[in-house]
């Protein structure tokens, strides 16, 4: 391979990209509370109350944006997992592992704002329903996954066997989405969808891309520090970790 | 603007309880999240030195 500094695989260099995420973490931090501070705003105090589900609805701000995430995530990690089992790129597993904790977070977030939501407007805290019940099985994917790994002590084999349940473990994932057409399900179908014109205010719909963007901005600053963190973890031996270290904990 | 009052914003229509329940679920793992992730590396990187 060539050794120009700027091809597009320079960053799969788990030096580089240690380097590359360092910069770029700040930066998510900021976008990720600039747009949840402007898109709460608009949720709670330029959005109007909704005239069947009252201010309840509210909770849509933070279920909706957590749920879109936590299943894209999924699809995140299936497909590093799988192309650091495919091709041995360490990087890629080590992204895979650190997607998973965030990706479990906005999992339980979106079940525990749902069951809030569903308290008031359905009249029950839970129903095993087609959406909700592939849903939670996301969730288990999720820790699955992170047991699975963390129970392997040969660092390539736990990636590799992490890989093939992530990998199988992602037909959940249009399942989940396409629930509420094949199914039906208590949970109401899609809002937002590329062919038709969006079934909400356009206040409503700010504020939901907004906090969707905020999570996205949170979700790529925290993946990039654990991955940073593992990079250090697993490349402890290696001279360019030493010269890090030697500088003193800068960073 | 939807409040008269701070009293009518946090009472939310009647369901503070199910709004507030949300977000503070939301908020206290989006604050603990980060922490945990930060002192990871930081621990990773005094692992690094005490090894040189």
């Amino acid at each position: 391979m060539s050794s120009s500094p700027t091809r597009l695989f320079t960053f799969a260099a788990p030096s580089r990209f240690y380097g590359l995420a360092g910069a770029l973490t700040p930066w998510f931090w900021v976008v990720a509370i600039a747009l949840s501070v402007v898109g709460l705003y608009i949720g709670f105090f330029v959005a109007p109350t909704d005239a069947t589900q009252g201010d309840a609805y509210r909770i849509i701000f933070i279920h909706v944006p957590a749920a879109w995430v936590s299943m894209v995530l999924y699809m995140a990690m299936a497909f590093w997992a799988g192309i650091g089992w495919a091709f041995k790129a360490r990087l890629a597993s080590m992204v895979a592992r650190a997607i998973a904790p965030t990706g479990a977070m906005f999992t339980f977030v979106a079940l525990w704002s749902g069951a809030f939501w569903g308290k008031p407007t359905w009249g029950t805290w839970w129903v095993w329903d087609a959406r909700l019940t592939s849903y939670l099985i996301l969730l288990f994917l999720y820790l699955g996954y992170i047991a699975l790994v963390e129970a392997i002590d040969d660092t390539r084999r736990a990636d590799n066997a992490g890989a093939l349940v992530a990998l199988v473990g992602a037909i959940n994932v249009p399942i989940i989405y396409f629930s509420v057409k094949w199914w039906n399900t208590l949970h109401q179908g899609a809002t937002i969808s590329a062919t038709a014109a969006p079934k909400m205010a356009s206040t409503m719909l700010t504020a939901m891309l907004l906090m969707t963007l905020a999570c996205w901005a949170y979700a790529f600053a925290v993946v990039l520090t654990r991955t940073r963190a593992i990079i250090l973890e697993r490349e402890r031996h290696a001279d360019w970790v030493a010269t890090l270290a030697r500088e003193g904990n800068k960073q | 603007m939807n409040w008269n009052s701070a009293a009518e914003f946090f009472a939310m229509g009647g369901y503070g309880l199910y709004v507030w329940g949300s977000y503070a679920v939301a908020a206290a793992f989006m604050l603990v999240e980060p922490v945990l992730a930060v002192l990871r590396h930081r621990r990773a990187l005094h692992a690094a030195s005490a090894a040189e």
